[in-house]
């Protein structure tokens, strides 16, 4: 078990040093962006994971965190200064305004049962989105704006870098997170949130705290977004980027932490591809209707996901060969 | 004169009774049962399902509480557990009332249940289930650090625990693969890991197989004879009720029946009549 244990981080490791590395040997633009962009969504992905996975929470509404990210560092860099400092004080800002109304939020609706709070956030994220159309003098509205990234990311190489960094910082942390005891409650909180009262817990305030931590991370996530892109409008707000995260988890794999990266890599990636068919066969140009199609099929046959499913195999064929007792991995149970 | 004032108004004011009833208590002096209701009466709309029941429970013995099916009996345990909330009248657990406080803190406060139909987390391994009970008790509840397996002591105890109630070997089983008698094994499992002063046992045995029963029933009788555990106990099986019980509380339409020791609940032709069908006639001619 122990032996297994390693040999997972060296591989993390071994993964982590390749990306590292990748830019310096590959001259690829696209890629370094391509990469960039994984990064980017693993983070906003995983965020979502501590929601969905580990706490049993479905929101709809988390692109509203990932946007006071974006337009907070997109603003600030805008009107004070495009420098470093300003970059690192914007993800802060955009984290803390993130933290507390998600912290609000969640006060407010997570008392009620799921489909109810999973629509009172679709609205809450709505009406975020109609407060950014509408304050054109800020956000300059549907159009929104391009701004000028710090010196320092002038080279793509070293936004990658960076956006790398945040990655693995993120997704050790949470992975120390999920693995504490609080974590545990958390998992305890979706697995039978009746059973984690009589135990003493309060549910509600796991669920708080997990809503703020994910909307802190999704916050972080949007920050990145935007210094990528150079330019911030009302689609980082949109249903489709709480939808790309509700999917890149569940294809990774929910309750994982691992597989949300996965699953951004594989959606990112396909993107990617699909929409470059079009050029040469045009039923391509709706790339989106073969992912549907994609997505429906993953959740009938694989509803673990990608990671889920692998973990699964293994355990199976571990159990089989040694005829020992099936010890589930600690993550997903 | 207004110091004086003061301090007597202060020991009028309920604070103070509630923490000098509590001391009381600890200190061994037990002058109040553990749990009390009076006039408890809860209404779902026009059905009153429990209703004005006075009862008090000593201290460190075993009552069980038996009924035909819908007289109140779970009910009853949901407002003593705070999974409902009374229409009226008052629960006071040592003294102190409690009928507004929330499940949770009637938990943390010491009023450990088990549910009737089987209530665990089914995707979570045996070990997993009784270690997040103990982290419950030993108060470890906001600690977002360090690793949960590095709490030793918490693993060792859910060990130990798994073992009083006869499930080692079935440490790694997920919960929800296990029989029906083994998950009410892990209940109690999880009950003991609180270890709270007082076990609220839903039907512990119900589902089970004849052969499943004894198993129950010898972790039962083990708890009560360690004398430091207040057991209230529904069920429906009266060899095991007689064989267990100090004594006796019988639940019929909602009201309170009967209370008193076995040989007084077996004598009893109110009892009887309620088990055989005569009161319930009577009722009804009554009505």
């Amino acid at each position: 078990m122990k032996r297994k244990f390693q040999l997972n981080h060296y591989l993390l490791v071994v993964i982590v040093l390749a990306l590292v590395i990748f830019p310096f040997v590959s001259d690829s633009r696209t890629w370094t962006i391509l990469l960039t962009q994984i990064f980017i969504f693993s983070i906003l992905a995983m965020s979502y994971d501590i929601l969905l996975g580990y706490t049993g929470i479905v929101s709809f509404g988390h692109a509203m965190f990932f946007g006071m990210g974006a337009y907070t560092t997109a603003v600030m860099l805008k009107r004070i200064e495009p420098t470093m400092g300003m970059f690192i004080l914007s993800i802060g800002v955009g984290m803390l305004l993130a933290g507390l109304i998600s912290f609000f939020i969640g006060l407010l609706t997570l008392r009620l049962k799921s489909h109810f709070f999973a629509m009172l956030t679709l609205a809450v994220s709505g009406l975020f989105l109609v407060l950014a159309e509408k304050w054109r003098t800020l956000t300059q509205g549907n159009d929104g704006f391009t701004f000028k990234a710090p010196e320092f990311f002038k080279d793509r190489v070293m936004f990658y870098l960076v956006a790398l960094a945040c990655l693995v910082l993120v997704y050790l942390f949470l992975r120390r997170f999920v693995n504490s005891p609080f974590g545990r409650v958390l998992v305890a909180v979706r697995e039978n949130e009746q059973r984690t009262r009589s135990l003493g817990f309060n549910p509600l305030h796991y669920k708080v705290i997990a809503s703020v931590v994910a909307g802190v991370i999704a916050s972080l996530a949007g920050s990145l977004y935007a210094v990528s892109l150079r330019f911030v409008n009302t689609s980082v707000l949109t249903m489709d980027i709480t939808l790309d995260a509700l999917l890149m988890t569940i294809i990774g794999g929910v309750g994982t932490l691992i597989g949300p990266i996965v699953g951004a890599g594989v959606i990112e990636l396909a993107q990617h591809y699909l929409s470059g068919l079009a050029k040469e066969y045009p039923i391509f140009e709706r790339w989106i209707i073969f992912f549907g199609i994609v997505y429906i099929l993953a959740v009938v046959f694989f509803p673990r996901g990608i990671v889920g499913t692998v973990r699964e195999q293994i355990w199976k064929r571990k159990t089989k060969k040694d005829g020992s007792k099936p010890v589930p991995k600690k993550e997903v149970l | 004169m207004t110091v004086c004032t003061v301090l007597l108004n202060w020991m009028k004011s309920p604070c103070f009774i509630q923490s000098r009833r509590a001391e009381q208590v600890e200190g061994g002096n037990n002058v109040e049962p553990i749990i009390k209701t009076e006039n408890l009466t809860i209404r779902f709309g026009g059905h009153t399902a429990v209703s004005k029941v006075d009862f008090e429970m000593p201290a460190k013995q075993l009552k069980s509480i038996i009924g035909p099916n819908g007289a109140g009996k779970t009910t009853f345990f949901n407002l003593l557990s705070g999974e409902l909330k009374a229409t009226e009248g008052e629960v006071y657990f040592k003294g102190i009332p409690i009928t507004s406080m929330s499940a949770v803190a009637r938990a943390r406060m010491g009023l450990g249940r088990s549910f009737q139909i089987t209530n665990v987390f089914p995707n979570l391994t045996v070990l997993e289930n009784v270690r997040l009970a103990v982290q419950s008790k030993e108060k470890i509840r906001y600690k977002m650090y360090r690793h949960s397996m590095h709490y030793t002591k918490l693993l060792e105890e859910a060990h130990r625990l798994i073992e009083v109630v006869l499930l080692q070997g079935k440490e790694y089983a997920i919960a929800s693969q296990l029989s029906h008698g083994e998950k009410r094994k892990l209940e109690i499992a999880m009950l003991l890991a609180l270890d709270t002063e007082v076990l609220l046992l839903d039907e512990p045995t119900a589902g089970m197989s004849l052969e499943e029963v004894p198993a129950i029933l010898d972790v039962i009788r083990a708890i009560k004879q360690t004398g430091e555990k207040t057991i209230l106990l529904i069920e429906h099986k009266m060899d095991m009720i007689l064989d267990l019980s100090d004594s006796i509380m019988v639940l019929f339409n909602g009201k309170l029946l009967a209370d008193g020791s076995p040989e007084e609940i077996m004598n009893n032709e109110t009892v009887q009549k309620a088990y055989l069908g005569g009161l319930y006639d009577e009722n009804l001619a009554e009505s």
